[in-house]
């Protein structure tokens, strides 16, 4: 019954291990997905050089990884915010639903606006909308002890279905009232475009910008202020934070509140940046707040390194964009980005423990 | 596996059981026997090695020398279920029961079958029967958490029962139980070891030991200090037995001298509940003075962590006040206890009085982060931060690599120095301090004495809260003794004795000792 190895937890995090890891994370995806290409009788190498070309290699298709990747920043960056406090707050995904929508009701409304007015309004109703809804999982946690993960998750469902309400099954103030076969939402006044932001031959989305400004912030926030030593000390050890008198409950609806407004901004990012219409199914269909988990966990909750996280993950979803066709299925794809959250948990668990030979039971003092 | 006691009965002998834990020997060469047909007590103070020497015999834990052996046949158990196998079942303290599954499911929980299903209506028939016999009250068919505590030890009981267990070992079973409940449980011993059975009996309390044993057997720091007939002792004697009188303290010289009467920490009729809600302090008043130091003797359990968590502001009193020099503190509000002026070092340094995971420097600010200079627009002032840190590290000689280390990975003798550092730099007029020595080596156990003993000096006044009886003689002016909730002794240090003391601990009464 009792394995040679075990698992034995590390006393002190060597440095490297930050880097070292995750590195070692996305080549053990690498190989793991070559197998499953070399299986499917693809060669891994021009797919990955394909992957490359695609995603990153030229400023084309910079520009566009750019655009993927920033949801993908938001999302990450608000999957950060909450697990460093121990909330595991899963409605990434609702979370920038609700985000969308307040944000095409900002464009839409404020269509005549300057296009400055308009992108802040959008940025603002964005946050206020995912923030608003993810309070709604903090407050009843704080107050009723409900678990976050099944609360979060659930109002995901209710998130997607409302979006669908909203173009496809009603009449509301988002559906294009001229659109007749298949419904849509209306589309934004090019006024209300996100600006690009030209830096030499890449073109890089104002959203994508937003993300950074906002990850330094949030580093920020969590290292520097008295927010952030408060939402450490009830992360680490909430009976502490009871003798510090720290309140925890505060914490907890603020806290969400900020992680769904940073989901919220990812949605209204979409909006401006990418689709400029509040488009019910193609939001739902990238997945970005489940993605945002997969930027956190990669990332090691650090803001700073989920923006370079969601950049690589967005260049490895533009490039799938490119790659599927007849020869290539869109769920090899999903394949490699399954493997690489899967190598990232394993590798994170070996930045806390080190692998050990089992002597013998005696040795494991239970005290 | 399911035994008849009408099998051979067993004697259970341990000799010279060692077992060392990182940096402790818990048991030193303990010789314990227990046989047939007998209560037996086994009667020691927290950390006297009772519970080691019981997860020993359960196979929990191996031992590092000694043997057990049942009826002269030594031998290894490797895991509490073989060593129930072979008839050594445990009711522990903290219950290991389902608590969405019936009486019976949890009973026949770990049985081996061959079949997919359970079959629980011969189960229940069986436990109905064994209840009866041993007129254990229990349906077996409600499910765990519709019970009381009493009644949930009464199913562990017959679990252990059930599964054959002839000797059954119980490790402080009266701990949550009402005085009846109590008394039930002990009719229901009696007639178990009446039919040749073996009840293995810990606990701390001797009066209950008195009324309920055969045989006690005192266990002191690890070690075998006697085994006694019950009939031919006193609760007294035990109390000398358990404390020992062997050691030698000394009493600590004071720079200035208490001043009892310029009162700074009042603590007026205070009654408060427990984590789960059954009252653990009960109408307590106190008071500690100018440079007094205040002992609270007691054994672990018996409220003093309620009371120290009320005295600091992080538990509400349900009842009473708490006033801090001459000014009343607001009920259960650890900031405005903290302003009044009250330091509280709780027993649990690593994850109550610090955050072990934490920064040494990010620990000594636990209490001092939202004031200038540290945070400034709450901003935190990582420059000062370091700065004051590296100061009291130097100053309070904590062995630490740097300010940025884990606290987790500094010894408990620097654990404890951190703490105490900040709550000193906090300038208080009152410090609870609960088991401020408890696991720290000799060393370590005196800068801390010294430490407190230059609070007083200072004017802090200090309410200690320790079990240790030496630490209490060396530091304390007076000493009062807490016994379920209340405070059943008040007396000045000098006219107290370890055995009065340990007397009033075990919930005896000096006067009923004294004709």
């Amino acid at each position: 019954m009792q394995s040679p190895l075990r698992l034995e937890r590390r006393l002190t995090q060597p440095k490297w291990l930050n880097w070292g890891v995750p590195l070692l994370s996305l080549l053990g995806a690498l190989i793991l997905g070559g197998i499953v290409l070399l299986a499917t009788g693809k060669n891994p190498f021009s797919v990955y050089a394909r992957i490359i070309e695609r995603g990153f290699a030229s400023t084309d298709a910079f520009s566009r990884t750019l655009i993927s990747a920033t949801p993908f920043a938001f999302t990450g960056l608000a999957a950060s915010v909450a697990f460093r406090m121990g909330l595991i707050n899963i409605g990434g995904e609702g979370q920038l639903y609700l985000g969308a929508i307040g944000a095409a009701f900002a464009g839409i409304a404020f269509q005549d606006q300057p296009t400055a007015v308009i992108i802040a309004t959008m940025i603002i109703f964005g946050m206020l909308f995912g923030g608003a809804w993810a309070a709604i999982v903090g407050i009843l946690k704080a107050k009723f002890s409900t678990n976050e993960i099944i609360t979060s998750l659930m109002l995901n469902y209710v998130a997607a279905i409302f979006l669908d309400y909203l173009i496809f099954n009603s009449n509301s103030y988002w559906r294009d009232p001229k659109s007749y076969g298949f419904p849509t939402g209306k589309r934004l006044v090019e006024n209300a475009y996100w600006y690009d932001i030209s830096i030499g031959p890449i073109a890089i989305p104002f959203g994508f910008v937003v993300a950074v400004f906002v990850a330094v912030i949030v580093w920020f926030l969590y290292s520097r202020t008295r927010f952030g030593y408060e939402v450490g000390v009830i992360a680490s050890s909430p009976s502490a934070a009871r003798y510090a008198g720290i309140r925890a409950r505060w914490k907890i609806i603020t806290v969400m509140a900020l992680s769904g407004a940073l989901a919220g901004l990812g949605g209204a990012s979409d909006v401006g940046d990418f689709r400029h219409v509040l488009d019910a199914k193609g939001v739902q269909i990238s997945g970005y707040g489940y993605t945002g988990i997969v930027v956190a966990a990669l990332a090691r909750l650090n803001p700073l390194s989920a923006i370079f996280v969601a950049v690589f993950i967005g260049g490895l979803s533009n490039a799938g964009y490119a790659l599927q066709g007849p020869d290539f299925p869109s769920g090899l794809v999903g394949t490699l980005q399954g493997l690489i959250l899967f190598t990232a948990v394993a590798g994170e668990i070996l930045t806390r423990y080190r692998i050990k030979r089992q002597n013998t039971i005696a040795d494991g003092a239970i005290v | 596996m399911i035994s008849d006691i009408s099998e051979a009965e067993l004697t259970v002998t341990m000799k010279g059981i060692v077992k060392r834990f990182p940096g402790v020997v818990a048991n030193d060469g303990v010789n314990f026997e227990a046989r047939a047909g007998e209560v037996h007590a086994l009667l020691g103070e927290n950390g006297a090695g009772k519970s080691t020497l019981s997860n020993v015999l359960t196979g929990l834990y191996r031992p590092d020398e000694g043997t057990v052996s049942l009826n002269d046949e030594v031998v290894h158990f490797d895991s509490p279920r073989v060593a129930l196998e072979r008839g050594i079942g445990m009711v522990h303290q903290h219950f290991r029961l389902v608590n969405s599954f019936t009486v019976a499911e949890n009973i026949i929980l770990g049985e081996q079958s061959s079949s997919l299903f359970m079959d629980t209506s011969a189960a229940i028939e069986r436990i109905s029967a064994l209840a009866t016999k041993y007129r254990i009250a229990v349906d077996p068919s409600a499910r765990i958490w519709q019970l009381s505590v009493g009644e949930q030890q009464r199913v562990e009981i017959l679990k252990a029962l059930y599964h054959g267990a002839k000797v059954l070992i119980l490790d402080e079973p009266t701990a949550v139980l009402t005085p009846q409940e109590a008394d039930a449980l002990f009719m229901v011993l009696r007639s178990m070891v009446s039919e040749g059975r073996t009840v293995i009996f810990i606990s701390h309390k001797l009066d209950e030991v008195m009324a309920v044993a055969d045989r006690i057997t005192v266990l002191r720091a690890g070690k075998t200090v006697s085994t006694i007939e019950c009939a031919t002792t006193s609760t007294r004697e035990l109390a000398r037995l358990m404390v020992g009188r062997d050691v030698v303290f000394n009493r600590v010289i004071r720079a200035n001298q208490a001043e009892p009467h310029k009162i700074v920490l009042r603590v007026s009729d205070v009654d408060a509940t427990d984590d789960r809600g059954r009252q653990a302090v009960k109408s307590i008043s106190l008071t500690v003075g100018k440079s007094e130091i205040v002992a609270i003797a007691g054994v672990a359990g018996n409220g003093q962590r309620e009371l120290a968590e009320v005295v600091g502001g992080m538990r509400p009193a349900t009842r009473g006040t708490i006033t801090v020099n001459n000014e009343v503190v607001p009920n259960g509000r650890v900031r405005k206890a903290m302003r009044a002026g009250v330091s509280h070092v709780p027993e649990d340094r690593l994850h109550t009085g610090l955050v072990a995971d934490h920064s040494v420097e990010n620990n000594l600010i636990l209490k001092s982060y939202r004031n200038a200079p540290i945070s400034k627009m709450s901003v935190l002032r990582r420059r000062i931060i370091r700065a004051q840190a590296k100061e009291t590290v130097e100053k309070y000689d904590v062995k630490t690599p740097d300010t940025i280390t884990p606290i987790r990975l500094l010894s408990g003798g620097n654990v404890q120095k951190v703490l105490l550092a900040r709550e000193f730099d906090s300038l208080p007029s009152v410090m609870v301090v609960s088991s401020p020595t408890r696991g720290l080596d000799v060393g370590a156990i005196e800068n801390v004495r010294k430490r407190l003993v230059d609070a007083a000096d200072s004017g802090v006044g200090v309410l200690l809260i320790s079990e240790d009886l030496e630490e209490i003689f060396a530091l304390a002016d007076r000493i009062l003794v807490m016994y379920e909730g209340s405070i059943i002794g008040n007396i000045p240090a000098a006219e107290a004795s370890r055995e009065s003391i340990g007397l009033l601990m075990g919930g005896g009464s000096l006067s009923a000792e004294n004709n």
